[in-house]
């Protein structure tokens, strides 16, 4: 018995909605067979993990606080797939917007102007940036495999932040903890609704997402994305530069994830502490093909993923498994959505008798 | 102290080969698994557990290789046989395996660990300078000494080594000529994945023989640049593996001199220094757009789908 590919003519539009869902329910699938072996009542813990934290205001609000970072990433993320270039350092983008964008309050914890807020996004956004900038000029000038500098520069960048929060950044009046001082209120990413936490984080990654959404779908540069991605060649005899792609692609990705970095440690955490990020950057990537790397799609895996993190707090909670069951579902659902994908291009037929296909053929 | 230098630095170094000349087997058959990192880890934890559970680091060390090896056969099915992407089935592979070994190793952190010993082999380590550093080494060096050579020959001396070497620079005539690409695209990151397993193992047996979480460290990713810095050649890894090495344990040793000498040289700019050193060399290597497309595997990461 073997498993045998054929290519279909064209996508299958079925399948392009279905594998999203399909890679959900098998996720699900396992589980609940994995917390059957850890000696859990099965459908009791999904439950615990994947409903519970949507029954109450309070998770809402950070569920909304843990996409929001998923989704801007993400969306940056989806942008450089497409055309080609694998920026896996959002994490580190992440680290450096944060930094760059604490900038203000931290050295000038006495400005109280409503012009900091967006003077640090701003600030945010063109840290991340830049730090994606390395990998772009290290690809387009020595022809250096972005996949490995990008992720390179996610270790310094996290040792960076935590020399600085250890060091010049450290709060004189913070009882030797390694962090600065908290954000003055102006400094403080204001929260949506009166009834939680919920920040205008979500906001901003919702607009990316409409924003990136429309122009893959109706500018030139979204054209110019898909061509060069699919076909370097194609787009060179369309007069599209590679090189000019993988500036914009790393750029765009690096500032929002720069954006996501800053909203996080003003919006969230309210002052730079060693540790701000339980690997969004990295989790962004799963958001990105689960949401087959369209915006849209994005903004609602974006709350999958999210969930993953509140269910992992809540199995810790009340079924004393650690936490890092979450890591396991979000490494799950990549490998399933990968798997199901094939399902888009090819169909899959099983071969019980290759002499019988062989026949067949013929 | 020299002598003990030249000890740590060996001891750093031989993960580093180990998994590099199993990424290397892989990519030479067209195959791109960025999934080192994930298959290391779970060779670690596989290894830790099954010497901590049987009591033999023996046991241990082909705990780390099955442990390395099944993992990396997911990957296999994923891009072989399903045809998915191997850039993203790679980043899936070492985002479960990071999240899977600190599961299963849970309930082993902070246990002490079951040192691999040392094999003295007599007469040649008597040799002045060199013998004891060389020939009092634990089975695992030995291995990746033997591998280095074995994996030279096997690739360059062998038929099935150039059977595999033609798969990777291009599969549409390795098929049409009769070999059977995706049987061997398999054996390839099977081996990839074993050798990362073996790499796992010599981490937490011998480098440091306790289970912590991440313990890899990035040491995945590491010997990925190392593949592209020996430009597909095991002897280069084998060199390139104890250059790494080298300034890891450079590092440290500059850390404790600056902490004695009370020259306040921040930690994190010394943990740095391994990550900059590998963008730097991969700056270097790759600068020459036409050398380094002389060494790629010419089918390096793309999907082959048998048309029969």
């Amino acid at each position: 018995m073997r498993i045998e590919l054929q290519k279909r003519a064209n996508t299958s539009t079925l399948f392009s909605i279905l594998s999203p869902l399909l890679a959900l329910a098998l996720t699900l699938v396992a589980g609940a067979i994995m917390f059957g072996l850890l000696g859990k009542s099965p459908l009791g813990s999904l439950y615990i993990y994947f409903v519970e934290p949507l029954l109450d205001v309070w998770s809402l609000h950070e569920l909304a606080i843990k996409a929001a970072p998923l989704i801007l990433i993400a969306v940056g993320l989806s942008i450089c797939f497409r055309s080609n270039n694998w920026n896996i350092g959002a994490e580190g983008q992440f680290t450096i917007g944060a930094i760059t964008g604490s900038i203000l309050p931290v050295l000038n914890p006495e400005w109280h102007s409503p012009l900091i807020l967006p003077l640090m996004l701003v600030m945010g956004m063109i840290g991340g940036a830049l730090y994606a900038g390395i990998p772009a000029l290290l690809k387009t000038r020595f022809n250096t495999n972005e996949i490995l500098t990008s992720l390179m520069l996610v270790y310094i960048a996290q040792l960076f932040l935590d020399w600085l929060v250890r060091g010049p950044w450290r709060d004189p009046q913070g009882y030797n903890f390694p962090q600065t001082k908290s954000f003055q209120p102006e400094a403080v990413l204001p929260e949506i609704l009166d009834s939680g936490r919920a920040h205008l984080g979500i906001v901003f990654a919702i607009i990316a997402a409409v924003a990136l959404w429309f122009m893959m779908r109706f500018m030139l540069k979204g054209f110019q994305v898909s061509v060069l991605g699919q076909s370097e060649r194609a787009g060179r005899f369309a007069g599209f530069s590679a090189k000019k792609m993988v500036w914009f692609s790393m750029l765009l990705s690096g500032a929002l994830a720069g954006l996501a970095g800053i909203s996080e440690v003003s919006g969230s955490i309210g002052h730079v502490q060693p540790v701000i990020s339980p690997g969004y950057g990295f989790t962004a990537i799963i958001v990105a093909f689960l949401g087959r790397l369209n915006p849209l799609g994005i903004v609602a895996s974006g709350f999958v993923l999210a969930l993953t993190y509140l269910g992992g707090e809540a199995a810790q909670l009340s079924l004393s498994i650690s936490d890092k069951v979450s890591r396991v579902f979000q490494g799950l659902i990549l490998f399933f959505v990968l798997s199901c994908d094939t399902l888009i291009h090819y169909r899959i037929r099983l071969i019980v008798n290759p002499s019988a296909a062989q026949e067949g053929k013929s | 102290m020299f002598e003990a230098i030249l000890l740590t630095v060996i001891t750093a170094s031989t993960p580093l080969v180990i998994a590099a000349l199993g990424e290397l087997v892989t990519e030479r058959s067209g195959v791109l698994n960025l999934g080192l990192e994930g298959m290391m880890i779970m060779g670690a934890v596989a290894a830790f557990a099954t010497a901590q559970l049987t009591g033999s680091a023996y046991l241990g060390i082909l705990g780390g290789i099955l442990g390395g090896g099944i993992f990396s056969l997911l990957f296999g099915v994923l891009t072989l046989t399903l045809v998915a992407n191997q850039v993203a089935t790679g980043l899936a592979l070492t985002i479960l395996g990071l999240g899977l070994s600190g599961q299963l190793g849970e309930s082993f952190v902070g246990m002490p660990g079951i040192r691999l010993q040392p094999i003295v082999i007599p007469l040649l380590s008597d040799i002045p300078f060199f013998g004891r550093v060389l020939f009092s080494q634990d089975l695992i060096f030995y291995m990746s000494v033997a591998l280095v050579f074995g994996i030279s020959w096997f690739l360059f001396k062998s038929r099935t080594g150039l059977k595999m070497r033609a798969i990777g620079d291009n599969h549409g005539s390795a098929h049409a000529l009769g070999i059977n690409v995706v049987r061997t695209r398999y054996l390839a990151v099977l081996f990839g994945g074993a050798c990362a397993g073996l790499a796992g193992a010599q981490l937490s047996l011998v480098y440091t023989p306790q289970w912590v979480e991440n313990m890899t460290a990035g040491r995945g990713w590491i010997a990925l640049a190392l593949v592209v810095f020996a430009s597909w050649r095991p002897l280069r890894v084998l060199a390139g593996g104890y250059l790494f090495g080298a300034v890891g344990i450079g590092q440290l040793h500059a850390q404790l001199l600056a902490q004695s000498g009370g020259i306040a040289i921040p930690s994190q700019l010394l943990s740095a220094l391994p990550y900059v050193a590998t963008i730097v060399v991969l700056i270097i290597i790759s600068h020459n757009r036409r050398t380094t497309l002389i060494n790629t595997p010419a089918s390096l990461g793309k999907p082959f789908v048998p048309d029969r």
